[in-house]
């Protein structure tokens, strides 16, 4: 089956990334933008849904600074 | 006293690592692929974008075949220092706490920065005086030192917080201005910036090779 996972770096700790989209934005002439955070997404095909846990824990997010989301896309992969 | 100095596809200090360390020793390359390491004293894992960074810096340079010999050797109390990527590689690998994290100022950053010696009673530090200022180059885009509140508290009351980044050197943000730290045995030490960089009175200061040589005395067992 086809899964995403979305990494997110975790709220309160400054993400570097988020403030330079952020400030490039307005200079484009997009006003009132806030909040941007910049993650990453993995997409891959499993054949045990089951593993795409603990592949969060132990490889594609690193837990203490980035919270992680699984989602499972349709079968056809 | 020997050094093993890995090398992974994507490193670049690993040659600087090895002139330092052959300054106070005998030091020899240990390809990533390897589990033998060659009957090193002391490891040393080098600087550079080890597989490329890909994912977070160090994520999977912390599985292969030399690391997993190195945890073992870690966990067996030998002597292991993380130069900057090594530094992050060690954090992965959960041989120190914490995190490295892009640089607050956003950019990559290369200077000499000054540095004070908060623990001198670590393997990796017997060579300095508590206090002493350290002058070495940094050069990073990804370093900036991140632990949780309760475990930062820990670390300082544990001695592990090893070096700090002196007055306002501080360019990546690193919380508490930590610039190296160790784990809770002392036996392993990390530090982003780059002490084999200023070996050599050619290039500058040769402040770096207290490091090295502070390793050296502490497998030969001698007082500094």
């Amino acid at each position: 089956m086809r899964a995403r996972v979305l990494i997110r770096p975790k709220a309160g700790i400054l993400d570097p990334q988020g403030v330079a989209v952020e400030r490039a934005l307005p200079a484009l002439g997009f006003a009132g933008v806030s909040g941007v955070h910049v993650g990453r997404l993995v997409e891959l095909d499993v054949e045990d849904s089951a593993q795409l846990e603990p592949m969060c824990e132990k490889l594609l997010a690193n837990p203490l600074i980035e919270d992680y989301e699984v989602e499972i896309l349709d079968g056809s992969g | 006293m020997k050094f093993g100095v890995l090398r992974f596809p994507g490193s670049c200090d690993e040659v600087d690592a090895l002139y330092a360390a052959r300054r106070v020793g005998d030091a020899e390359l240990i390809w990533h692929g390897e589990r033998d390491l060659k009957g090193a004293q002391a490891i040393i894992v080098p600087g550079g974008f080890s597989y490329g960074d890909y994912l977070r810096a160090g994520a999977i340079a912390r599985f292969s075949p030399a690391m997993e010999s190195v945890i073992a050797f870690a966990e067996d109390g030998g002597l292991v220092l993380g130069i900057c990527n090594g530094f992050q590689v060690l954090c992965e690998a959960h041989l120190l706490p914490g995190a490295l994290l892009g640089n607050a100022n956003r950019r990559f950053t290369f200077r000499q920065v000054e540095l004070e010696v908060v623990n001198a009673d670590t393997p990796f530090t017997r060579a300095c005086a508590g206090g002493e200022p350290l002058s070495i180059p940094a050069k990073h885009a990804w370093g900036r030192y991140y632990a949780e509140d309760r475990t930062l508290r820990a670390m300082s009351e544990a001695g592990q917080v090893v070096l700090r980044y002196a007055g306002s050197q501080n360019f990546n943000g690193s919380l508490d201005d930590i610039a190296g730290v160790c784990n809770e045995a002392g036996n392993v030490f990390g530090l982003m910036p780059h002490p084999e960089h200023a070996v050599d009175g050619l290039t500058g200061s040769t402040d770096g090779l207290k490091i090295f040589e502070s390793m050296r005395l502490a497998i030969e067992g001698v007082s500094a």
